[in-house]
């Protein structure tokens, strides 16, 4: 067979030239939907082009043409099978009080092993404390205002004026961002095989455990609830939450129960990933508000409405978690996208 | 590094194979450099804004105050915002690129060869506090692109991503390319078809590549080639002395090419060019 590479070209650089400027135009325009004729039409160039590449390649030695038409094909079948267009759209109240709640269910026993890594180091760090208090610098990281006498910051604390506003905003974008990070990095580094985000909540929780032992044992139980049970009722379980997704990815790294791929695995958890730790960044931006504008006032007479006040949060993010959302069938899949061809 | 695929292969359900370039380290790492720059002259921007707007309220008793606390805590959070979304939110609407990434002619492609899903852009920006580490010198992200076949760091392997080279290809012009070549050859033209006869897609390709690269090549490399090449053609068809003596064997492989992918050069009249196919 002969196959006239001149006439070949010069026939179908129209068909070439007309799909290379549907390509711009998507280029240039991110908005721009096709008409039905519209995308009629490109299926039609796009698979032309495929055709006249697979000609190329076969029947001519002719290596620039064929590039040209790799590059124009590739760009064509990735708009093609464009995945945006097909997406539900987000909506944020179902998502919430649905998606939410039941994609933390799904993986209950991830948040268990979770919940466990930090209680299993707070005991340890309550252990410490009682039998090594010498060591309680090492662990109370940058809180040096923790390393003193409990009953000394109590007494200190109760005695100082109501400060209005005073540097309150900037500590809530701090507490937000450092335990947003802290949440995030729980999860990513679940792809060590979960080893270090089990670390990084066994050591949390040795700083969490070691205060309370610490100010239980001097005897300012209620002023650490009223401290602590405010925003740590909804940050703690935020934390463990990083802690159950990054949990999930090792899960997936390990690959037991399942003979797919690591890149197959992935895409089967993605979406849950990116709920969970969306719903902890939500918890984390009220429990940085809560700190900073309730927990750091302190005095007698506020301790039973503050330890009222984490109570009922905590009861209610309880609540919120194991029941919202129940209507009998649970959504198997917190996935928005789909259509998309699965090629492997 | 060895086992390193250069390209992408994607093959669609047409049955259509094509191939992507992959980015390398030192292109991705000079994207990222770029990137972080940008980062940093918009957050030197927003605190120049914050600071006018802070200074503006300063006389002001208690609201100086307040205004004061609330540039400092905005600030904390815009630079965490900016630092964690500003790849995401760029790779979603320029499809793939970042500031950097268009400088360096990169984008990110799901490892599909499809477009990139709202879900990969986050995972894979959110990886990025663990790629970065430690103390964002991105040695763990720059020591997994390293280790992998794809260049992926942990964040593309976890959102199922790569990133490729765009690479600008325009029409072919083969003309030109043939233009300015005085082939002996086609004095006899009787052999020439027996040329084409005797020529296989594989070999055309190989005299094309050759005449088409020859200045990408050493002196060495190009003599070699070109003798190596010519050998092989020689073998195909015996052209007579007179026209082959004093031919370099570059010369040689240009007026193969001018034959293989030029019909009745000596002819007037419309040129075409005829590729002799195996079937």
């Amino acid at each position: 067979m002969i196959l006239d590479l001149d006439q070949f070209v010069s026939k179908e650089r129209p068909y070439w030239d007309e799909l290379t400027g549907l390509l711009q135009k998507q280029d240039d325009q991110p908005d721009w939907k096709m008409s039905l004729e519209e995308a009629r039409r490109f299926h039609y160039l796009y698979h032309r082009a495929s055709s006249d590449l697979v000609k190329l390649k076969n029947f001519a030695g002719e290596v620039e043409a064929s590039l040209f038409l790799e590059n124009l094909v590739a760009r064509s079948y990735s708009r093609l099978h464009e995945r945006r267009g097909s997406t539900i759209p987000f909506r944020p109240v179902h998502w919430l009080l649905r998606v939410f709640p039941a994609t933390f269910r799904r993986h209950w026993i991830a948040f268990v092993i979770s919940f466990l890594s930090f209680f299993i180091g707070g005991v340890f760090g309550a252990g410490i404390m009682k039998f090594t208090p010498e060591h309680k610098t090492h662990f109370i990281g940058p809180f040096t205002h923790l390393a003193g006498k409990p009953s000394d910051r109590v007494a200190r604390e109760e005695s100082q004026d109501f400060d209005g506003f005073a540097n309150r905003s900037t500590f809530s974008a701090q507490l937000m961002q450092n335990n947003i990070r802290v949440t995030i990095l729980a999860m990513v580094i679940g792809f060590f095989f979960g080893i270090l985000t089990i670390f990084l909540l066994f050591y949390n929780g040795i700083g969490l455990g070691l205060i309370i032992y610490d100010y239980i044992a001097d005897g300012q139980g209620e002023f650490l609830t009223g401290w602590l049970l405010p925003h740590g009722s909804v940050e703690i379980p935020a934390i463990i939450l990083g802690g159950q997704a990054g949990l999930i990815i090792a899960h997936a790294m390990f690959g037991w129960g399942t003979n797919l791929r690591l890149a197959q695995r992935f895409r089967r958890i993605r979406s849950d990933l990116l709920t969970i730790v969306g719903g902890a960044a939500l918890l984390l931006v009220w429990a940085g508000l809560v700190e900073s504008f309730l927990s750091q006032y302190h005095g007698p007479d506020i301790y039973p409405f503050k330890i009222a006040f984490g109570t009922i949060q905590l009861t209610a993010l309880a609540c919120f978690l194991l029941f919202a959302g129940r209507t009998g069938k649970n959504p198997q899949s917190t996935t928005y996208t789909v259509g998309s061809p699965e090629l492997t | 590094m060895p086992g390193r695929n250069v390209s992408l292969r994607i093959r669609t359900p047409e049955g259509v194979a094509f191939q992507l370039p992959l980015a390398g380290p030192v292109s991705r790492g000079l994207a990222l450099i770029v990137d972080l720059i940008t980062i940093l002259l918009l957050l030197i921007v927003i605190s120049i804004a914050l600071s006018i707007v802070s200074a503006f309220y300063s006389g002001f008793p208690v609201i100086g105050d307040f205004v004061s606390d609330l540039s400092s805590g905005l600030m904390i959070l815009f630079g965490f915002v900016i630092g964690m979304l500003y790849g995401a939110f760029l790779e979603w609407i320029w499809k793939g690129r970042t500031v950097g990434k268009r400088l360096l002619g990169l984008r990110v492609v799901d490892e599909r060869g499809l477009s990139l899903t709202a879900g990969q852009i986050v995972i894979r920006n959110l990886f990025r506090l663990l790629d970065m580490l430690p103390s964002a010198f991105y040695m763990i992200g720059g020591i997994s692109c390293a280790l992998t076949k794809r260049c992926q760091r942990i964040g593309d392997i976890a959102a199922g991503t790569v990133v490729i080279r765009e690479v600008k290809v325009n029409q072919p012009e083969i003309d030109e390319i043939l233009e300015q070549i005085e082939n002996s050859f086609a004095t006899h033209p009787h052999l020439e078809a027996r040329l084409r006869q005797n020529c296989t897609p594989e070999d055309a390709r190989i005299a094309l590549d050759a005449v088409l690269r020859r200045n990408d090549f050493g002196d060495r490399e190009r003599l070699r080639v070109f003798g190596a090449i010519a050998d092989h053609f020689r073998e195909k068809v015996e052209f007579p002395e007179e026209i082959t003596l004093g031919l370099s064997d570059e010369q040689y492989v240009r007026n193969v090419v001018d034959t293989l992918y030029r019909r009745h050069r000596t002819l007037s009249g419309p040129k075409s060019y005829p590729v002799q196919s195996a079937t």
